[in-house]
């Protein structure tokens, strides 16, 4: 009962009584200047996780002669020229089109692969168990600059390079493992009785797997295969090195083109932020709670 | 009789071998695509990249093929010349160093700041959800989008905060072209983008303890602190450690936010082992050998980290 997932039964549904003692030590004793105190701390604190984000908005909206002064002020004529320009002078599109693909196609493989894995480890203890569980960690742990070279040099020789495969397979080294890992802790939530239930029934562990738990399942595999999407969505390293034209950039590269070494474009660097930034920021938020429980549920329970 | 005897002894080790294979049998199935795949995709390399790392393999030594002709490889054997020189090297020891300082400041940054604001959000409050949600955005916001955000907030001419400080009064400070506050500015940024998981996943763990707990301390009249350093850490020990061992590696191996922020610069400041390695690569001639020689040793690093911080956890009667 230690990961965030578990404590929604024990603790979640349980409190509906408690709130009334539970009160008694915080809120009606909390004086108006520590309450104060509290509301001005987070509230600074909002500020400045909000900042960043609501400055990157404002100045996509700036010209960009703006842009490039020291000027303070919030909103200086305001213009969508930045996002014209973005959408109808650049490969933008393109890119957006390249890192949805790869994502896709490494977020479903990666999902595939390792759930019967997330669920075997979940629930049997067998000889190679403890080897399998550190293989997933250490993988995990893989800086990118170990494996770059080897896979740079072996989708060369197969002319690999500046093709979508050569991308997912580099992202798949992290994701399956990953996932797998991710999997094991949301299948731990779900209760062993339902297997022993499906095992009198005379199901087969596989017959147990499909029929029973996979179904249960289903928010655990999305929520993997969301992180794996987000993984290689956000990925540089790899797509620097291994997406040569500019038709095969993914975002995270062609949006290095607008700062390059000899030219700095913010306005066009900004728009094109602010249109990655939105739709996966609101994603995200949905499925954030997911997220945490899936990272952190893995590695608590034995 | 001792024909009988040796064969039943040679028989219990493979009804042993049987009896396990029946019992286990769909265990392995299960797990066969995963081994499969981390073998070949991650195996091969990582086994090639062993080898190169004993080879003087560059690019120019390097085989490849252009148009018809195919030119052969001409790179050589060279033992353990690459690890020596690395070891050995004022670039490992100042790397090492300012990789260490890196993680470890960042880590503390998070976990602190992460584990403050878990603790806030974690009182009956007005618009709780409001502050939730607006705390979690820097992890919303994709990581390499985040990077470039912060290159121009840093900006020393036409940055928001140098312009700010200006209006303030101040001197404009050299964020991202002096070596010290180009070290600053990665680390802000890093610490921006990760406190909001840490606070998360701390939260997870301060809700899951029981209200229980609280109360009867407070009957027996332990002091806030005494409840929170006796309950509330104790309590947290599971998620905490988990997500220190998670935000050590990924912090260690942040190669986005260095290489998009500042390139490692400026003359090399904020380079960490990862973004050094990859450097040495994909950079100049590329020195594809010196390169896996490197990731080598940063990853000997990390399992050493791994190893005694889950022994560690062990002796603590934790984890597997």
């Amino acid at each position: 009962m230690v990961s965030p997932a578990a404590p929604a039964p024990a603790t979640g549904t349980a409190p509906a009584p408690a709130p009334a003692p539970a009160g008694t030590w915080s809120r009606e004793r909390r004086t108006p200047v520590r309450s104060v105190a509290l509301h001005l701390t987070l509230i600074a604190a909002s500020i400045v996780s909000v900042f960043p984000v609501a400055w990157l908005v404002l100045t996509s909206l700036k010209p960009r002669t703006v842009i490039e002064t020291a000027s303070v002020a919030p909103v200086d004529h305001p213009t969508l020229a930045n996002y014209a320009q973005v959408l109808g002078e650049t490969r933008f599109l393109t890119w957006a089109a390249n890192s949805v693909i790869v994502s896709l196609i490494t977020a479903v493989l990666g999902v595939l692969l390792s759930a019967t894995t997330g669920y075997a480890v979940s629930r049997f203890r067998f000889p190679g168990f403890r080897s399998v569980m550190w293989m997933l960690l250490i993988t995990q742990m893989f800086p990118v600059a170990i494996l770059i070279v080897p896979i740079y040099n072996l989708m060369a020789g197969l002319g690999l390079i500046n093709q979508f495969p050569s991308l997912v397979v580099a992202y798949l080294t992290s994701t399956v493992p990953f996932c797998a890992w991710m999997m094991k802790g949301y299948f731990d939530t779900v209760p062993v009785s339902i297997d022993e239930a499906g095992r009198v029934d005379g199901l087969t562990p596989f017959g147990t797997f499909w029929r029973l738990i996979l179904p249960l399942a289903k928010p655990g595999l999305a929520v993997a295969a969301f992180y794996s999407f987000l993984t290689a969505w956000a990925e540089v390293a790899y797509a620097t090195a291994f997406m040569t034209g500019d038709d095969k950039y993914t975002l995270a590269v062609g949006l290095s083109q607008f700062v390059g070494q000899h030219k700095a474009e913010w306005g066009l660097l900004t728009a094109a932020s602010v249109l990655i930034a939105i739709p996966a920021a609101a994603v995200f938020l949905l499925v954030q709670r997911h997220l945490v429980t899936g990272l952190t549920a893995g590695a608590t329970k034995a | 009789m001792t024909a009988d005897v040796v064969a039943t002894r040679r028989a219990a080790p493979r009804n042993g071998a049987r009896r396990l294979l029946s019992r286990h049998w769909y265990a392995w199935a299960m797990t066969a695509p995963v081994v499969i795949v981390t073998l070949v995709l991650v195996g091969y390399p990582l086994a090639r990249g062993v080898y190169l790392s004993l080879t003087d393999a560059t690019e120019a030594t390097m085989g490849r093929t252009i148009g018809m002709n195919v030119i052969p490889s001409t790179y050589e054997f060279v033992g353990l010349r690459n690890y020596t020189a690395i070891l050995t090297s004022a670039e490992f020891l100042g790397r090492l160093g300012w990789t260490i300082v890196w993680t470890v400041v960042c880590v503390a940054l998070h976990v602190g700041i992460g584990l403050g604001l878990a603790l806030l959000l974690n009182r009956p409050l007005r618009l709780r959800s409001l502050y939730r949600m607006l705390l979690v955005l820097p992890w919303a916001v994709p990581a390499f989008v985040s990077a470039f955000i912060w290159r121009y907030l840093l900006n020393g001419e036409f940055g928001v905060i140098n312009a700010m400080l200006r209006a303030a009064g101040f001197a404009g400070v050299a964020w991202l072209d002096d070596p010290f506050w180009a070290k600053v500015s990665v680390i802000a940024c890093n610490v921006w983008l990760g406190v909001p998981f840490m606070m998360l996943a701390l939260l997870g763990g301060l809700q899951s303890i029981p209200r229980e707990l609280y109360e009867a301390a407070e009957v027996d009249g332990a002091s806030p602190w005494q409840r929170f350093r006796h309950i509330t850490l104790p309590s947290l020990r599971p998620v905490s450690s988990t997500v220190v061992l998670l935000g050590t590696i990924w912090t260690f191996n942040q190669f986005p936010v260095i290489f998009l922020l500042t390139k490692g610069g400026p003359g090399g400041s904020t380079e960490i082992l990862v973004t050094y390695a990859y450097r040495q690569a994909f950079e100049g001639i590329r020195n594809y050998s010196g390169s896996a020689a490197w990731g080598l040793v940063i990853l000997a690093l990390l399992v050493v980290l791994a190893t005694v911080y889950k022994r560690a956890l062990r002796r603590q009667g934790e984890a597997w």
